[in-house]
């Protein structure tokens, strides 16, 4: 089958039932936003899997470069003084 | 073929169920005939899916029949051993897929009228038929946006897919008729609020249809006259090569498991 013209990529972001936020799930092709949104309910909602879909262009997304994942990433692994381990959560505070 | 016939107490609730079973399971039958075929995996999905929402539909209408029949039939029996005069559903669901454009017009005429027809079915005196349309109404709803989203893009698309387009509607207007039919032995469960009068239904569906034509620059056929005799199993040729290949398994393996 022939496909004759490019059909635009799009991110799919699906919020499961107890999800508190949109994931990542994966992409498809679709001519515009509103088939986009269907075709990542026929895609990634068949299971079940979600209440709420967010459909995004894939060129809307400005992406790091992997490159550059020394200068990006790096620096933060010798900080673990940054890690929430040092002192207790209070039960009030909840889902953080 | 080995396994032959059932017969059928065709009593006027058995019947009613079958007819609506039968436009499932042969609407849902060709939409799975697109499997691997669609023109975008994307849509290969879409129409899979529909296709098992329909299957879905059949089952329980084919198994409340057999339960309301009160024989040895049951759902498999209904559908794999009823030759082509036996079967009940629209002339409309048996047309073949054609392309992309005739598959969408067919879906689109289709459940403009059953998104319609099943919520006026959720008020039924018969407590299975409106659970049925309880959940077919949701169902039918989807089928209708995704096919009138198509129908919009298609017939405001380009050159060939406006013509494509316009062809299928030209060639499946006839079949829609139907659709609002009525005969004696549902005359019965109309009146006593078991069945849907359809009748009433078609100044919406032209209403819903219309809307979505114009928006995608196709006309409607002015041509008023109207094919029947899917509902007392006079088919159009295609039903039986549909047939053959739906029961082929279970006709020369009978009660076959894997």
């Amino acid at each position: 089958m022939a496909t004759p013209t490019i059909i635009p990529l799009w991110e799919v972001f699906i919020r499961s039932r107890n999800g508190l936020a949109h994931k990542h799930v994966g992409s498809l092709h679709a001519t515009d936003a509103t088939l986009a949104l269907q075709a990542a309910r026929d895609i990634y909602t068949r299971r079940g899997e979600g209440l709420s879909i967010w459909v995004v262009p894939s060129n809307a997304i400005t992406a790091s470069d992997p490159a550059e994942k020394g200068m990006m990433f790096e620096p933060a692994e010798s900080k673990i003084y940054r890690h929430p381990t040092f002192y207790d959560v209070p039960e009030e505070v909840g889902h953080m | 073929m080995t396994a032959g016939n059932i017969s059928v107490s065709e009593t006027p609730l058995v019947l009613y169920t079958l007819r609506r079973a039968d436009d499932a399971l042969i609407l849902g039958h060709r939409l799975s005939e697109w499997c691997g075929h669609a023109p975008m995996l994307e849509e290969d999905m879409a129409l899979a899916n529909m296709g098992l929402d329909l299957l879905g539909q059949a089952r329980e209408l084919y198994s409340y029949a057999a339960k309301v029949e009160g024989r040895d039939n049951d759902e498999d029996k209904f559908a794999y051993l009823r030759d082509v005069r036996q079967y009940r559903n629209l002339l409309l669901l048996e047309q073949p897929n054609g392309d992309f454009a005739r598959t969408m017009v067919r879906q689109f005429f289709y459940a403009a009228f059953a998104d319609l027809y099943w919520r006026v079915m959720m008020r039924s005196t018969d407590a299975t038929l409106a659970a049925i349309a309880a959940k077919s109404e949701k169902e039918s709803a989807y089928h209708l946006r995704h096919s009138s989203e198509w129908i919009v893009r298609l017939g405001d698309g380009t050159e060939e897919s406006h013509r494509r387009a316009q062809e299928a509607i030209d060639l499946l207007w006839a079949f829609t008729g139907e659709m609002f039919e009525v005969d004696d032995s549902e005359r019965g469960l109309i009146d006593a609020g078991i069945a849907v009068d359809p009748a009433p239904l078609r100044a919406q569906w032209m209403k819903r249809i219309t809307g979505v034509v114009a928006e995608a620059t196709l006309t409607l056929p002015n041509n008023g006259w109207m094919q029947q005799g899917g509902r007392s199993g006079r088919h159009s040729e295609h039903l039986g090569h549909l047939l053959s290949e739906l029961q082929s398994m279970p006709r020369t393996f009978p009660g076959a498991t894997w």
